[in-house]
């Protein structure tokens, strides 16, 4: 058995698998489940610090080859996100999978509003959900779009941690829709995040259904994700690593095996996050790609599989 | 494993009860009692419904108009185009010949009288209790008793038709006579599906209940249908479970969440 752990900002997970955000993440029970099905930890979906309504029904499609998504990010807000929060990080078992919270606001000043509110809850990593396409409509262009905006938002939940918690590591989720995200991502590390993640879905993209002349999702434009976006994140993950090799990244888009995880740590990934990879291989697939790294590491004779992160140079 | 709709024609339309509207599409779907679709407006929404029937050459869904969505739904006419996904969820299973009871509510009573007519092929007997707040809610009341080797046993709260009280009350006077049941369906409002999980477990008899929350995805993506505190997707892992998993839901029979996650007591 080769050891799959990893530290992701001092957090220990016991492999680099963690379920991303918006992916059967909404109860306490959930994220266990998923757990129980083999991840290293889990990441909440967003969470808002008010009631927010989610875009109506078709929120997800998907074929073969790819998922559009545009749930539009529902959360019922801070109640309960602390009812769920508090449950599970007290039934989850001695092995304490690490729980990442992941928020999303529509203001700078929501975001360290709500930070501060998570932040109280003693999750072991806050995520900063700046990368959303699919809100564009009521918030505007994502912050994770310009520089200076994600570095604002960056800075206000970095200040607004400080006195409920300071050590609490913040990783900050960047957008692939942009010209330039190494810009992006070091603007963003200036600013004080401790980690990275990328990345978010892509476009957003448009599907039709020629019969009845109508946009399929019902907010018409949703975020591409699936297989076909790893070659995308791997490329991100390898220029930002190379630019700033001191910053751990959650790696996620279109991870699927536990070979694509593997390519996406030598990229320079710490943590692997599977969205999408649920809907192609079941809740099952962080069991089963955990399993395949295993024996990928046994028959490549690699000890430590964290040994593998950033080796591609 | 594609999952965007597909565009099909309403073939009929028939009205079955003041609130309920039967309608046939033309394509053999293939999907087994219990299982749902996602039936799409496009442009408006898209909700889950059961299969109420399917032939191999056309299916029906059976839509009671309780709101914008299947309001919309039933003023659609004969010819007009709508999306479908699916079917989606696990199936009712029998062994042949089995004396089996069936529970059913509201718009359950579709996909329990498409599970009759299908175990009765396997020389099934069953006794179909039926309930509804009165004569005129008895959804398929009119196709129900047709099936052979079924025992039609109508229930209604105000005694308009059949036993004067729950199906429930009605079946409990069945156990107390000692009719033997080897299984237990139910489909139908979840306070009734509760008794009838607590009864056939004190009873020992097998049962097979339709859990169903607030869905979206239908496969297993978005989360929102999970349960506490199992964690398990119902569009997926049900909606039809085992009454062992049943009875390991916690907040089976106690409350269910909406579209944002919010828990609401029934
Ligand atoms: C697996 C499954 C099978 C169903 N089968 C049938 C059926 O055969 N016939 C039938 O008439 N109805 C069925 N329903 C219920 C049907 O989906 C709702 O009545 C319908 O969505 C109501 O929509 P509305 O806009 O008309 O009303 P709303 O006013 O929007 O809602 C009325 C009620 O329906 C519930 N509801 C709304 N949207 C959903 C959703 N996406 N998922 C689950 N519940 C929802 C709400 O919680 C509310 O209590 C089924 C539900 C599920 C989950
Ligand atoms: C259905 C769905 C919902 C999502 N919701 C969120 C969300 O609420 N917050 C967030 O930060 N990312 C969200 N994402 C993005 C994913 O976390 C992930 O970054 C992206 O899908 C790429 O990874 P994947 O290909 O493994 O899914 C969502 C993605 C999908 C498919
Ligand atoms: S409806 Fe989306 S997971 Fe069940």
């Amino acid at each position: 058995m080769a050891d799959l752990s990893v530290n992701f900002c001092g957090v220990t997970f016991k492999n680099p698998l963690v379920l991303a955000s918006g992916i059967l993440g909404i109860t306490a029970s959930s994220w266990r489940n998923v757990v129980r099905n083999g991840a290293g930890g889990i990441t909440t979906k967003s969470l808002w610090l008010n009631e927010h309504q989610g875009h109506p029904n078709p929120v997800i499609i998907a074929n073969d080859h790819y998922m559009l998504n545009a749930v539009g990010v529902p959360d019922a807000g801070v109640k309960k996100a602390e009812e769920e929060i508090s449950l599970f990080l007290k039934k989850r078992g001695a092995s304490k999978p690490p729980l990442i919270a992941n928020i999303i606001a529509g203001s700078v000043r929501d975001y360290g509003v709500i930070a501060e509110e998570i932040g109280r809850m003693k999750p072991d990593i806050l995520e900063v959900n700046i990368s959303c396409p699919n809100v564009e409509s009521e918030f505007g262009t994502p912050f994770a779009c310009v520089a200076g905006d994600a570095a604002r938002v960056t800075k206000e939940v970095k200040k607004a941690l400080k006195k409920v918690a300071p050590k609490l590591p913040v990783t900050v989720k960047l957008s692939p829709n942009v010209e330039n995200i190494v810009e992006i991502a070091k603007a963003v590390v200036d600013a004080g995040a401790d980690g990275l993640t990328v990345m978010n879905t892509v476009g957003p993209g448009m599907a039709i259904n020629i019969e009845s002349r109508t946009p399929i999702l019902a907010n018409r434009v949703g975020g591409l994700s699936g297989p076909s976006l790893k070659p995308l994140a791997v490329k991100f993950i390898y220029s930002i690593r190379q630019a700033l090799p001191e910053i751990p990244i959650i790696g996620t888009g279109g991870v699927l095996t536990g070979e694509d995880a593997i390519e996406m740590m030598m990229a320079g990934a710490t943590l692997v996050g599977i969205g999408t990879g649920v809907y192609y291989r079941g809740v099952e697939v962080f069991g089963l790609a955990a399993a395949e790294m295993n024996a990928w590491c046994t028959a490549n004779k690699v000890k430590k599989l964290s040994s593998l992160i950033g080796t591609v140079k | 494993m594609n999952n965007f709709p597909l565009s099909v024609r309403i073939k009929s339309k028939v009205k079955e009860t003041p609130l309920v509207t039967t309608f046939t599409f033309d394509y053999p779907h293939r999907a087994e009692p219990g299982q749902f679709i996602n039936v799409w407006l496009p442009g408006v929404n898209e909700r889950p419904m059961s299969i109420a029937f399917d032939d191999g050459k056309a299916y029906t869904i059976s839509v009671a108009a309780v709101g914008e969505f299947t309001k919309l739904l039933g003023k659609k006419k004969v010819g007009d185009m709508l999306g479908i996904r699916g079917p989606y969820g696990q199936v009712f299973t029998w062994k042949p010949k089995q004396r089996i009871a069936m529970l059913a509510g509201g718009y359950g009573v579709a996909p329990l009288y498409f599970a009759a007519s299908r175990a009765l092929k396997d020389g099934c007997k069953i006794d179909f209790f039926h309930g509804a707040r009165s004569k005129d809610h008895l959804l398929f009341a009119q196709h129900v008793p047709k099936l052979k080797n079924t025992r039609y046993l109508p229930a209604t709260d105000d005694g308009s038709a059949g036993f004067h009280g729950y199906n429930v009350q009605a079946w409990q006077e069945e156990l107390s006579k000692g009719v033997a049941y080897d299984l237990v369906m139910t489909c139908g409002p979840e306070v009734m599906m509760k008794v009838v999980s607590d009864r056939a477990f004190e009873y020992g008899i097998d049962a097979q209940i339709s859990v169903e929350r607030y869905m979206k995805c239908g496969f297993g993506v978005c989360g929102n249908c999970t349960v506490d505190d199992l964690g398990i997707t119902t569009c997926q892992k049900g909606t039809v479970m085992p009454n062992e998993t049943v009875r390991k839901i916690k907040e089976f029979g106690k409350y269910h969440r909406d579209a944002v996650g919010r828990k609401h007591l029934y």
